[in-house]
């Protein structure tokens, strides 16, 4: 569906995205993950047919973004981070006028538009003035929008930014849902919200690409998956050293409550250390109140691409 | 044609949701109004050469009200999508620039031609209450409204570029206004070198807003200046079309 081959792009001289190769297939939902100012919203700029590349090419449903703009622009639903609208319009004057705007036929208009604004929960306010709207119901108005005209992608530019625990869970389920018609492509920072909606993922690092697969496998290619928490009475040890000397442990952290010892440890990927540490507290006599392994998540994953001084 | 009347009809609406348009309107409305109780008082105490409708197109306030509208008018156009970044969801629905760019011209233009609907009234109630008649010929109307229609859209287009140069509305409207009034007074340099040579008064004429509704409010179609303000208004949308494409890939 997306099509996207030695993507570059540069502002005055400064490269913002470089040779960008990916491909998004059918029915896919694709996170595109990066720290903020890694070329996330250029990357779907371009794709949106917003500017041009400096160099590469970018496909939607086989129309060159730039050749062929106009055919890849009525395929496409796109939600711009922040989403601008006319604060001067009302709801539902706002759908039909983008609704128009997007080619959508005369007759279908009030249907389409009906649609949306049932599926985004947009009915109590559709004869409400667009700036007089709260954020959530303004990002509901974006992703309406967007849907107006059937498209077969959906580009979704932070879609849940600046919205509270409910009304992200609303959005993530709406997505969601989406996904079974649609192909998606969105950026976020929301990192467990990617786990859970998206099938693939892009991690995204100073306009390069750093990583491209399932969330599963990424989780398994990081050198340390996750840690373990270890609380306990150590006496006059020295907890840490006797850790690390255990084989898979990496680094330990030592945080202390009272008498007891919070020790955080980081391990190899794959390792189960817990065993060891059960045999070296037994021998030692320490006293255990919690040993837990936490699992690694796509944020061990986000921090190690993009930030390996963190690890 | 169904996109571009989607774009316009919010243009024209757009003008209504907001205050300028009626600050505009009420000022506009005063200074005309202003414009043609002066005339007509005037008239009263002397004897002069030239009818009503004549003496209300040609005089400072008629001057005054007509190059400060422009700016007003087209300040917002461009430069208020770019400050609030509707640019985006606009430039990336299926619709040519051109499109966006002449709707928002001839937005410009419907709302500047409602503001010359009251004014016409004038002379009609003029008529009613003296009996006279306030033009010489029904051409003479028509003249000068064809005037003001092809002064507007040159005008109109120099608004519409100074807002596709920048996203604040206060720099637009000062690029438009000092374009605009630059313009005026080089048609008013002719009457005030009175030594130079007849070619270069006869060239200063071309640009002459005052003599051109001179002309043609005395009923006069010279189809010079006919010519003049189309092709301008028309190099000066391409221009606008240009800058367009050029800002938002910069953006």
């Amino acid at each position: 569906m997306i099509k996207v081959e030695n993507l570059t792009k540069r502002y005055a001289g400064q490269p913002a995205i470089e040779n960008l190769d990916f491909e998004v297939g059918k029915g896919e939902i694709m996170g595109f993950l990066g720290p903020n100012g890694a070329g996330k919203t250029t990357t779907m700029r371009i794709l949106a047919s917003f500017m041009p590349p400096t160099s590469g090419r970018a496909t939607i449903a086989g129309f060159d973004v730039f050749e062929q703009s106009l055919q890849a622009r009525a395929h496409l639903g796109y939600m711009p981070e922040h989403v601008p609208l006319y604060n001067d319009m009302r709801v539902t004057e706002y759908l039909d006028y983008r609704a128009a705007l997007k080619g959508v036929p005369h007759r279908r208009v009030a249907e389409r538009v009906g649609d949306v604004r049932e599926l985004c929960g947009l009915k109590e306010v559709e004869k409400k003035l667009i700036g007089t709207l709260s954020k959530g119901y303004r990002q509901r108005v974006g992703l309406a929008d967007a849907l107006l005209h059937e498209p077969d992608l959906l580009i979704l530019d932070e879609p849940t930014i600046g919205l509270d625990p409910n009304q992200i869970r609303q959005v993530r389920e709406l997505i969601k849902n989406l996904g079974k018609q649609h192909t998606i492509l969105l950026s976020t920072h929301i990192l467990p919200e990617v786990e859970m909606t998206c099938s693939r993922v892009i991690i995204i690092h100073k306009g390069r690409i750093e990583a491209c697969d399932t969330p599963e496998n990424l989780l398994g290619k990081i050198r340390q998956a996750g840690g373990v928490v270890l609380e306990a009475k150590v006496g006059p040890d020295n907890g840490a050293e006797e850790l690390k000397k255990i084989s898979g442990v990496r680094n330990v952290i030592v945080d202390a409550d009272g008498d007891w010892k919070i020790f955080s440890l980081r391990v190899e990927s794959g390792a189960d250390v817990r065993e060891e540490i059960f045999r070296l507290a037994t021998a030692r006599h320490w006293i255990v109140r919690e040993l837990t392994q936490r699992r690694a998540t796509l944020e061990d994953v986000f921090v190690e691409l993009t930030h390996p001084d963190a690890v | 044609m169904r996109k571009f009347y989607a774009l316009l009809s919010r243009e024209v609406r757009s003008y209504f949701h907001s205050p300028i348009a009626y600050i505009v309107l009420i000022f506009f409305l005063l200074i005309t109004g202003v414009d043609f109780y002066f005339q007509i008082s005037f008239m009263n105490q002397r004897q002069v050469q030239y009818t009503v409708q004549e003496a209300f197109f040609n005089s400072v306030f008629f001057w005054f009200a007509f190059v400060l509208i422009f700016p007003l008018i087209t300040m917002r156009l461009f430069a208020e999508e770019f400050k609030l970044g509707t640019i985006e969801p606009l430039m990336t629905a299926p619709v040519r620039d051109w499109q966006v760019v002449l709707s928002k011209f001839f937005g410009a233009l419907i709302f500047y031609l409602i503001l010359w609907v009251p004014p016409a009234f004038y002379f009609i109630i003029f008529q009613q209450i003296t009996g006279q008649a306030a033009a010489h010929s029904a051409g003479a109307y028509s003249g000068s409204y064809l005037m003001l229609l092809l002064l507007g859209m040159f005008y109109l287009s120099i608004g519409c570029l100074a807002s596709v140069l920048t996203r604040n509305q206060i720099i637009a409207a000062i690029i438009s206004f000092c374009a605009i009034t630059l313009l005026f007074f080089l048609g008013l340099v002719q009457f005030i070198l009175l030594d130079v040579s007849s070619a270069t008064r006869d060239l200063l004429g071309y640009f002459s807003a005052i003599e051109h509704m001179g002309t043609f409010s005395r009923g006069i179609i010279d189809t010079r200046p006919i010519v003049f303000y189309l092709s301008m208004t028309i190099v000066m949308l391409a221009l606008t079309c240009q800058a367009f494409q050029s800002r938002k890939w910069r953006l």
